[in-house]
């Protein structure tokens, strides 16, 4: 509902949110990058590198781009577009790694 | 403002109406598919006859006369990438898509007109960048239409201009699909509710959808592959490759398999993308020519969506040869087996309609009939390949290549050319000449039979698929006379084509004109427009009242979804 | 052309969306694919060799921390683009979009400086896979903001003009627009730690 139609007054509270989103997305990039300082085990850095990452693009989602007041069309399309991504991302590299980079480097 | 004081450019060449830009996909589409089958023709002589010179034209193609092996793979690979990015998704989509989906939504046009016309030209000058491929020194592009790395990074230059090319074939899909989508969903008349949509359209938004998640990863592919070939990168080349006993000056460190996976998650939804409007234009045909509604509206429905979901998940049975490992190649053995259900439901009540049906036995259904039984064969014959243990024998033979042509050429083709002469009336306001139409169904469906069907045969003794000449082996040399019966068999089948295409662009002008706007007495909502539409499809807005298919075979009588209920 | 075509801007009842909403969501749809495609790729890669690089050891995470502000800042200047129509105010959206521009052209400075120091040191996509992905990841990012200038300074100028004419219509663009350039700057959230932190 909220970007059809809203009222100055309602638009004003929304601004008021964007800035202190902006705010919270400077703080979190501060974070991420200070963590990569610390320079701690692969792992560890990896996950806490993708929930910093997916916290402001959950924002930026959220918020800039209204996904909080959406209408079901646009989730079904995003739900379906989730599963298959995440397909995508993970089964190339399910191959056994130790099997592919023995006949790779031979 | 009206749009018969266009100039003649704007009306027919740069249109953004709907029903010109189809008919331009539809053109152009039939251009694209007698050019790949004519490669098929000179590739067949080559393996009927091997080596041995061309009759009439094959002085101007080699220097012998006769097909060398470069230039048979390098037709091999233009068939391919012709038949289907530039031949059948064009057709399917694009022709078909394009003209019918808005009218029987009810819409005026496409969501978005100008986007529309985009996609066709993008999709026109990725043709003729494909075709340009063929100017290339050294030929065009030879790596097959699945272009496997590191062949295809090390290959000719032509590969540059496949790439160039699918990526514009690509955007085109990703454009088109959007539009269809929109469409579909926001532009439907009152009362068009999603269970009152024609099959068409939801074979048609399906296969909008497969195309606009599957095609991008290929575009990213591509994008890959070029920075091979271009930048010098290797994400697709190992470490210490050989080439021609020289090691290869690359960094390395890349994985063939990668493009295997990212071209198999487009190319086994494409599977789904080249079958699905042709199962939605059956059902269109089979429903008006039985005179019943579809046995199962819904069931079918959710067989569609489930089929378009389930085919995003099954990719890797294409590759089950590349070793990898045990648990993936069982995921991947169970969701092909469980694919197949919906596919057997969705042939299933289209046989079920035919069921206690009066069937008017016209031109268009003898083709959407003999689509049941060769898709059956196609599917079935799939079977084997998704199961790991069998598809190690069958696998990269011509066993294969049989299996997926039944699918597409006796399946998806027939289904294309039924819907042809199905809307035929809708598109010209006349109708195809019938003796010629049934010439080409008997002609073209025996013929094609006896292209395929030895291909099992040859297959199952383990003949090697995209192999120039098979004679240099025993086993090979053991079924070559097939090959024969196989290429005499097409060249009927090219000679079969005659009357269509003969038919197809002489009725236009000369054939019988229609008695009225609905001549086959069909219930969907194209058929309340005006045969041909005007240039806004309807003149006032159209109203749905029922479901669509409201067809009784007692009583005779049809109730259009665009009529109301009367006494 | 008096084609006549319903929810243009005015969303459909049913679905409460514009045509063009759908249409852009859709398409972002299919970038996600396309990104995630390039990814999938990076994760395969770096699993497959045992000598990937760090990202803080051989990029310049200064650079890219600045640049990741600076997409930040523009993604809230493309917002308020479209919140200050949605207060009626012409002269205050102009005002925005123009910083988010300004906001563009800087990043694909500060980017061409990133590329042009390492070109100047002889690295190039043939280096490594490392600077493979990277070149290409970024390059391809690179030309969707130039697609995004494009489309920012087309409805800046020339395209404002429907402002007058059907202001619904045109807060509808401002708002595709706006998702389009949110969705870049949600590409480059990833692709900055991936890349250039890991």
């Amino acid at each position: 509902m909220a970007s059809e139609h809203m009222s100055v007054e309602e638009v004003k509270k929304h601004i008021k949110v964007y800035w202190m989103i902006f705010g919270s997305l400077l703080v979190l990039t501060a974070v991420t990058v200070g963590i990569s300082y610390i320079h701690l085990s692969f792992t560890f850095a990896v996950i806490l590198a993708l929930v910093v990452a997916s916290t402001k693009a959950s924002l930026v989602a959220l918020y800039f781009m209204h996904l909080i007041s959406e209408k079901t069309a646009i989730y079904l399309t995003l739900a379906l577009t989730a599963v298959l991504f995440v397909i995508l991302i993970v089964v190339p590299w399910m191959i056994p790694m130790g099997a592919m980079r023995s006949w790779l480097v031979s | 403002m009206s749009h018969h004081e266009m100039p003649f450019w704007k009306k027919y060449i740069f249109s953004t109406d709907h029903k010109v830009i189809g008919l331009q996909y539809g053109i152009t589409a039939t251009f694209f598919l007698l050019f790949g089958f004519f490669l098929m023709i000179l590739m067949r002589w080559q393996l009927a006859y091997p080596g041995i010179e061309i009759p009439l034209i094959g002085k101007a193609l080699t220097d012998t006369g006769a097909l060398t092996p470069e230039l048979y793979n390098a037709l091999g690979a233009m068939h391919g990438t012709i038949m289907i990015f530039l031949g059948v998704v064009p057709m399917g989509v694009g022709a078909f898509g394009n003209y019918l989906v808005p009218l029987q939504v009810g819409a005026c046009d496409m969501a978005f007109p100008k986007l529309n016309m985009m996609s066709y030209w993008v999709y026109f000058v990725g043709g003729v960048i494909m075709m340009m491929s063929f100017l290339m020194p050294g030929g065009a592009a030879a790596s097959g239409w699945t272009s496997y790395p590191p062949l295809s990074v090390i290959s000719n230059n032509a590969q540059t201009v496949w790439l160039v090319a699918m990526v514009f074939l690509i955007t085109s899909s990703l454009l088109g699909s959007v539009n269809t989508i929109v469409t579909a969903i926001q532009l439907r008349a009152k009362g068009l509710n999603f269970m009152r949509w024609p099959i068409h359209v939801w074979a048609q938004v399906t296969t909008a959808f497969l195309l606009l998640l599957a095609f991008p990863p290929l575009e990213g592919a591509a994008v890959l592959q070029l920075a091979d070939r271009l930048f010098g990168s290797s994400f697709f080349l190992p470490s210490g490759l050989v080439v021609s006993g020289e090691k290869l000056a690359v960094a390395g460190g890349g994985n063939p398999l990668l493009w295997q996976h990212l071209f198999w998650f487009l190319a086994h939804p494409e599977v789904y993308v080249l079958i699905l409007p042709a199962v939605g234009i059956v059902s269109e045909i089979v429903t008006t020519n039985c005179r019943k509604p579809l046995y199962g509206y819904k069931t079918m429905v959710y067989s569609i969506l489930f089929l378009g979901f389930m085919s995003f998940v099954v990719w890797a049975h294409h590759m089950f040869m590349t070793g990898m490992g045990v648990t993936l190649s069982s995921f991947f053995q169970a969701t092909t087996m469980i694919i197949s259900i919906p596919s057997v439901i969705i042939l299933t009540t289209i046989l079920l309609t035919l069921w206690g049906a009066s069937i008017r036995f016209t031109v268009p259904m003898l083709f959407a009939m003999a689509f049941l039984p060769m898709f059956a064969i196609g599917g079935l014959t799939g079977l084997p390949l998704g199961l790991t243990a069998s598809d190690i024998h069958l696998h990269d033979t011509y066993y294969v290549i049989g299996h997926f042509h039944y699918v597409v050429a006796p399946g998806t083709l027939f289904a294309l050319m039924g819907g042809v002469y199905y809307w035929y009336p809708k598109f010209s306001g006349r109708e195809m000449n019938e003796f010629l139409g049934k010439l080409h169904f008997w002609v073209s469906f025996v013929a094609i039979n006896f292209v395929f069907m030895p291909m099992f045969l040859m297959g199952s003794k383990g003949v090697s698929r995209r192999m120039y000449d098979q004679t240099q082996y025993s086993h090979g040399a053991a079924t070559q006379s097939w090959n024969v019966v196989m290429s005499t068999a097409a060249f009927v089948l090219l000679l079969a084509q005659i009357p269509f295409i003969w038919n197809m662009f002489t009725a236009w002008k000369t054939g019988k004109k229609v008695q009225n706007d609905n001549p086959w007495e069909a219930t969907t909502l194209e058929w309340a427009a005006s045969s041909p539409p005007p240039h806004e499809n309807f003149p006032t807005p159209v109203e749905v009242y029922r479901n669509p298919y409201t067809y009784s075979a007692t009583t005779r009588k049809v109730l259009p979804q665009f009529i109301p209920q009367e006494g | 052309m008096a084609v006549h075509i319903p929810y243009i801007d005015k969303p459909n009842p049913v679905t409460g969306v514009t045509n063009a909403k759908l249409g852009v969501w859709l398409f972002l749809a299919s970038e996600v694919m396309l990104f995630g495609a390039l990814f999938s790729a990076l994760i395969t890669l770096r699993l497959g060799v045992s000598d990937w690089p760090h990202g803080y050891d051989v990029l310049n995470v200064p650079l890219a921390t600045l640049n990741t502000v600076v997409l930040i800042f523009s993604s809230v200047t493309v917002v308020m683009a479209w919140a200050s129509l949605k207060m009626h105010n012409l002269k205050q959206f102009k005002t925005y979009m123009s910083l988010t521009l300004l906001m563009s052209f800087i990043f694909l400075g500060i980017k061409a400086v990133e590329y042009g120091t390492k070109f100047s040191h002889g690295i190039s996509p043939a280096t490594s896979n490392f600077y493979a992905i990277y070149f290409v990841i970024t390059g391809l990012h690179g030309l969707h903001i130039l697609g995004g200038i494009i489309v920012n300074a087309y409805l800046l100028g020339p395209g404002s003009h429907m402002w007058k004419s059907e202001p619904e219509r045109f807060t509808g663009r401002i708002e595709c627009a706006g998702l389009y350039w949110h969705f870049v700057d949600l590409v480059w959230i990833f692709l900055f730690p991936i890349l250039y932190l890991l």
